[in-house]
């Protein structure tokens, strides 16, 4: 496995440089490395269906428990085989998709190998930071295909849209596994199922996954990201937003459901926010009129009933979970790709556009119908038989069995009407609409739609091979009397009912459209989700604008007050604690100390009262040199020496800067007011440190043993007779090493921040020269594009854009 | 720059074996005084410039003296560099960019990375010998003249060290010191109109 991943990361290296020879045919060997995945994986299906995971590991960093595990079992298996198999169907796609001559082809082959592979270790991976890192890498691919090359306000928008909620999920979900990790006492998922931990902290972490889930997932409140990023192609679409990416947070509580499921932080939310999820969008797909946006919102409502199934952890729950991400991941990505070959032909995917397809594209409209009638649940096709085992797992029992029951019914019967919505928007016969034109599509376009749309068929006739696929991964769960198999017919029952009447009520929703949208009513502003995630950004914006405005204050005086005043209370707080004060108390240790501590003080002194900018430099001076005088008496040469040097330079430094200033310090007005204060905190920090050295000097019982044995070692080991060198370029090297690096840093941001301020300000252009005619028009027109970019992009801000 | 090309520069057959002579082998291959004035607007103190010149490879002396002499004695890479630093100060502070130009051909940014350099290769180095980072090996070669040599590897991390601050300091030359004279001058330049 860690192979294949690492394939699918190379190639998208070598895909970019192969995109100039070979154009869009590049995406044909990008599919190369899922389809060889989906082949070797299958291989491999057998031990690992019948309960044989199987792990590979490779050591990152081992002494801390640091590893990227990955464990292939039969959910992952199944993940796998959906992820790889629309992946290399996709990549196909995508080359007869894209239009000859569109730029880009190179790096969007290469981000969906990267993505692949990345979904590929996030469904394998058995290490929780593992699994979080492959979690982010599929975000930032969403956001760059999504985002395309960034010429488009609306694609730029949805891409960070997308990004922002997802990445807040992924950062909950980080802390949500650092948690549960701790209380397991291990990062293998496979551990951390196997034994759950309990107590307040792992109800905290529940959450904090279902939060990573719910936003990799599109449910609501978090759910206007998916909507939005239909902006990206077709394929990708029909890849990252029906059948792998969104299916993340599906995975993510399949995979702990079975630890996690009769656990209430857990279950509650899962359900309440999937059904209502399930519902709503549904609601919101029937009242889309773009095809895709209604295919985006029927995503999320089927993600809402996936929600729902996987996250009890029930064992038929389960088994209808396992049948409906297949039975999804099949007929959405038909559908999105079937969507996707209609706005190519003919330049539209509004449904009061689109008029009469039907009979010009038969194939594809089949196709659609076959995928619909999957989504509907019709037999004898896979949703069929996924929607059978839901309704019979929620068909024993109490109360809330029943509520769930109905929940699912009615999120069935408006699939079921969107399913008819979609069908009639796009191939209907719309009257009083002219049938729209179409180009007859090439074949390599309508096949890989036509695959998925007839492996659903193929999935729920030939139930034995759907049920050896998806009975294992709800293998462990408890069953709850007889264990239900996965098959086409049951016989007449409970769920047989539901489903005729999920059919038929979803026929009469369809017809009742109308009176639908009318009863639907409008939501108030506040809560349409839409708004409150502006409301959320541009409140953080503001945050940041106060925060800096009040905090970077430009006033040296302002900053030099606030870290001396930290210095004090924080350092004081530490004094406060307690510190013993020092017994063997003298004045000095060598006479000659006096005087030169009384001159550093009358230097110090004198500083203030300088008139001139250049005395006080000088005098500053004064105070350095007297402190390495003090470390000469005291027998520091060393460091002596050093101060001397740096007391040099910096008085060097302070002379070229000086030359920019006025000769005599600024006085009166704000600077004289504030002067008592700042004098204040100045003379309360000084004594606070006088203070604090002495006492802290004292804190010191015993000569300390580091110091001893530096001084032991330093001729035997670092072969050097001066301990402060021995200690600089050997027993410390590493901090010497890191201390150069961040002077460089520093040195090079200094220079850099100097020769900014310096460069020539811009002149403004001169109109048209008649030596370059042709230049200054291109110029001029280049800042007017950016400036109606942005009026566009006001204006939809101030739409108060809603989905 | 308006420098008076050196001697150097004219000399067409410098290369050929004949150049150097052995009657011309002292002949000065650099200006002993600029015979411009570089900086307008800043007195020109010709015996400050000549003492700077005099001390100069004096001081550049001492700064090497002070890092070899680091392991054993008060010193070190870090005082050596800035000793060296300031001797380039003493030049600068006499003529102007164009003293400094003089001696220094070579760009700051490129010191300190050739200094960053050699501090991480040393760091590295031990890692292809199977020890730890960091770790330093003794030598104790005996060489003609000087007689028995104790030689630490930590004394090539010294040497890093030392070029990065001559580097840091040569930069803040480069950009406090000639930066700020460029934007004076701009200044006056505006104000004169």
């Amino acid at each position: 496995m860690l192979l294949a991943i690492a394939v699918h990361l190379v190639l998208a290296a070598v895909l970019l440089p192969l995109a100039r020879r070979l154009g869009r045919w590049v995406f044909v060997i990008a599919a190369l490395s899922p389809a060889v995945t989906l082949g070797w994986v299958l291989t491999r299906a057998g031990p690992v269906l019948s309960g044989e995971a199987w792990s590979e590991s490779i050591g990152w960093a081992p002494r801390i428990g640091l590893e990227g595990a990955l464990r292939l079992d039969a959910l992952g298996l199944l993940m796998t085989v959906l992820v790889t198999g629309i992946g290399a169907l996709v990549l196909v796609y995508y080359a007869y998709y894209v239009k000859p001559g569109e730029g880009g082809v190179g790096s969007t082959a290469a981000l969906l190998s990267v993505f692949s592979g990345a979904m590929l270790g996030l469904v394998v991976a058995d290490d929780v930071f593992t699994l979080y890192i492959f979690w982010e890498l599929t975000t930032l691919c969403s956001f760059l295909l999504v985002g395309g090359n960034g010429s488009r306000a609306e694609a730029r928008r949805a891409s960070v849209q997308a990004l922002l909620v997802t990445v807040l999920g992924g950062l909950a979900l980080l802390l949500g596994f650092v948690l549960l990790a701790d209380a397991a006492g291990t990062y293998r998922v496979s551990e951390i199922v196997a034994n759950p931990p309990s107590g307040p902290s792992v109800n905290v972490a529940l959450i904090l996954l279902l939060v990573g889930a719910f936003t990799k997932s599109a449910q609501v409140p978090f759910h206007p990201w998916l909507p939005g990023a239909m902006v990206a192609p077709a394929p990708v679409s029909a890849y990252l937003h029906a059948a792998a990416m969104v299916k993340a947070g599906i995975y993510l509580l399949a995979r702990f459901a079975p630890a996690f499921g009769d656990v209430p932080a857990w279950w509650v939310p899962a359900v309440l926010i999937g059904g209502w999820s399930m519902i709503f969008a549904g609601y919101r797909a029937l009242l889309a009129t773009d095809l895709k946006e209604l295919l985006a919102y029927g995503t999320v409502s089927q993600l809402g009933m996936l929600t729902v199934l996987v996250a009890v952890g029930e064992r038929t729950a389960a088994l209808a979970g396992g049948a409906m991400l297949l039975a999804h991941g099949l007929f959405k990505s038909a559908l999105f790709l079937a969507a996707g070959v209609l706005d190519r032909q003919t330049g539209s995917r509004d449904i009061r556009e689109l008029s009469g397809l039907g009979r010009r594209m038969p194939v594809l409209a089949s196709g659609c119908v076959l995928a619909v009638a999957s989504m509907a649940g019709l037999p004898p096709l896979l949703g069929f038989v996924g929607k059978e085992a839901a309704f019979e797992a929620f068909a024993p029992g109490s109360v809330v069995d029943v509520l769930i029951l109905a929940g699912l019914v009615i999120g069935s019967m408006i699939t079921v009407a969107y399913g008819i919505r979609f069908l009639w928007g796009a191939f209907g016969t719309k009257r009083g609409q002219p049938a729209t034109e179409v180009r007859a599509p090439p074949a390599g376009l309508l096949l890989p739609a036509m695959i998925p749309a007839l492996a659903g068929a193929v999935f729920g006739a030939a139930t034995p091979l759907t049920a050896a696929l998806v009975e294992p991964t709800a293998r462990g769960l408890p069953a709850g009397g007889e264990p239900y198999h996965v098959a086409l017919w049951h016989g007449f029952g409970l769920p047989v009912v539901a489903s005729v009447l999920a059919i038929t009520g979803g026929f009469a929703v369809f017809r009742a459209q109308p009176l639908v949208r009318r009863l639907g009513g409008r939501l108030p502003g506040a809560l349409h989700a839409q708004h409150g995630y502006q409301r959320v950004v541009t409140g953080l914006d503001d945050l940041a604008h106060r925060v800096t405005g009040r905090v970077q204050v430009g006033s040296l005086p302002g900053y030099l007050s606030v870290i001396l005043l930290s210095v004090v209370l924080v350092s004081g707080a530490g004094l406060a604690s307690g510190v013993p004060l020092p017994d063997d108390w003298r004045w000095w240790d060598n006479p000659l100390q006096v005087p030169l501590a009384l001159f550093v003080l009358v230097a110090a002194g004198s500083v203030i009262s300088a008139r001139r900018r250049f005395t006080a430099v000088l005098l500053t001076g004064v105070v350095g040199y007297g402190i390495g005088a003090l470390f000469v008496v005291d027998g520091a040469p060393d460091l002596a020496l050093a101060q001397f040097l740096v007391e040099s330079l910096v008085l060097v430094v302070f002379v070229f800067v000086l030359r920019r200033f006025p000769a005599h310090f600024t006085h009166g007005g704000p600077v004289r007011a504030l002067r008592w204060r700042n004098a204040a905190i100045a003379s309360g920090a000084g004594a606070f440190v006088a203070v604090a050295s002495v006492l802290y000097s004292a804190a010191r019982r015993h000569a300390p043993v580091a110091s001893r044995e530096y001084a032991a070692r330093a001729e035997p080991e670092a072969g050097a007779t001066n301990v402060v060198e021995a200690i600089l370029v050997d027993f410390r090297a590493l901090d010497t090493v890191g201390e150069i690096a961040v002077l460089a840093i520093a040195a090079t941001g200094a220079a850099s921040l100097i020769l900014a301020a310096q460069r020539e300000p811009r002149q403004p252009e001169p109109e048209v020269e008649t030596t370059s005619g042709a230049e200054p028009p291109a110029e001029a027109s280049a800042p007017s594009a950016s400036e109606n970019e942005v009026a566009e992009e006001e204006a939809a801000e101030q739409e108060g854009v809603s989905p | 720059m308006t420098r008076q090309a050196g001697p150097r520069a004219t000399e067409p057959d410098a290369s050929e074996p004949d150049a150097t002579a052995w009657r011309d082998w002292d002949t000065p291959r650099d200006s002993w005084l600029r015979t411009d004035d570089a900086r307008p607007g800043w007195k020109r103190s010709v015996l400050l410039e000549v003492v700077a010149r005099v001390l100069f490879p004096t001081v550049l002396a001492l700064s090497l003296y002070l890092l070899f002499a680091g392991h054993h004695d008060t010193g070190g890479g870090f005082t050596g560099g800035l000793v060296a630093g300031l001797a380039f100060v003493l030049r600068y502070v006499a003529g102007g960019p164009a003293e400094l130009s003089a001696v220094v051909r070579i760009r700051p940014p490129v010191v300190v990375g050739i200094g960053l350099t050699i501090a991480a290769a040393v760091a590295i180095a031990p890692l292809a010998f199977g020890t730890e980072p960091l770790t330093a090996a003794v030598a104790e070669p005996v060489v003609p003249v000087l007689g028995k040599l104790k030689l630490a590897t930590s004394l090539l991390l010294d040497i890093g060290v030392y070029l990065l601050v001559v580097g840091v300091v040569l930069d803040l030359l480069r950009t406090l010191g000639a930066g700020i004279e460029h934007q004076r001058a701009r200044d006056r330049a505006e104000e004169e109109g």
